[in-house]
C-alpha cells in the first residue's frame, strides 16, 4: 500500500463511518490501556462504531496524525470531526456530553449488552 | 525521555502564565499526565486546549514520551 492509499482509506473511514475509532488493537483485543478505555466507554454508550487498528503499519499512525493534527492514539471521530483522545472522551463521558455528541441516550446503569462492532475496514488485522 | 520538571517547565514557558502539574502515571517515566491551568485556554474548545499543549512537544509524543495524558482548565475553573 502506498502512503496515498493509506491516507485515502483513512479519509474514507473518517468521512463515511458515523462513529470511527482509531486504536491500538481491536475492540475485542485492545493493545493499549487508553484504547481499551475508549472502547469500554463506546460499548457502555451503546453506539455502533467502526474501529481501525493502527498498529499493523507505522505509516497508518503517521498519516492519521497528519490528517487530524492529533499526535496520540486513540482518536475518536464522530460525523467526520475529531472528538479527541482518551482524556477528552473520558471527560465527556463523565459529564454526559459524549452521549449528546454521539446522539444516543446517556448509558443506563445496567450492564450493556455485548457490542456488535461494524465490519472492520481493510487495514484491520485480526 | 525528558524528566518531569523539564516537561513542566516547557509547558509553562510555551504558555506564559500557565501552571502545570506533571505526574508519572506508571513510574516508568514515559506515561505522563499533565494538569494545566492557563487563562489562554478561555474560549477554546477542549480539543483546541489539548492541541496547544501537545504542540509544545511536537514529534516527541509517541516517541520519547509514549503517552501524555492531559487535563486542561482555566484559572476560574472552567474546563472549556
Amino acid at each position: 500500500m502506498t502512503n496515498e492509499e493509506i491516507r485515502a482509506e483513512l479519509k474514507r473511514a473518517i468521512d463515511e463511518e458515523s462513529v470511527m475509532l482509531f486504536m491500538k488493537g481491536t475492540p475485542d483485543a485492545p493493545r493499549c490501556g487508553f484504547s481499551a478505555r475508549v472502547t469500554q466507554i463506546l460499548n457502555a454508550s451503546g453506539v455502533d462504531y467502526s474501529a481501525m487498528d493502527i498498529l499493523p503499519d507505522p505509516r497508518i499512525r503517521e498519516e492519521l496524525s497528519g490528517l487530524s493534527g492529533w499526535p496520540t492514539i486513540p482518536q475518536l471521530f464522530v460525523g467526520g470531526e475529531l472528538v479527541g483522545g482518551c482524556d477528552i472522551v473520558t471527560e465527556m463521558f463523565e459529564s454526559g456530553e459524549l452521549a449528546e455528541t454521539l446522539g444516543v441516550d446517556a448509558p443506563r446503569t445496567e450492564a450493556p449488552a455485548p457490542q456488535q462492532t461494524a465490519q472492520a475496514p481493510p487495514l484491520q488485522i485480526e | 525521555m525528558p524528566p518531569l520538571d523539564e516537561v513542566k517547565e516547557r509547558i509553562e514557558q510555551a504558555l506564559p502564565g500557565a501552571q502545570a502539574t506533571v505526574t508519572d502515571l506508571t513510574g516508568g517515566g514515559d506515561h505522563l499526565r499533565a494538569e494545566v491551568v492557563y487563562d489562554g485556554f478561555a474560549g477554546l474548545s477542549r480539543l483546541e486546549q489539548h492541541k496547544l499543549v501537545y504542540g509544545v512537544f511536537e514529534g516527541e509524543i509517541g516517541g520519547p514520551i509514549h503517552a501524555l495524558s492531559l487535563k486542561t482548565s482555566t484559572p476560574d475553573g472552567g474546563s472549556r
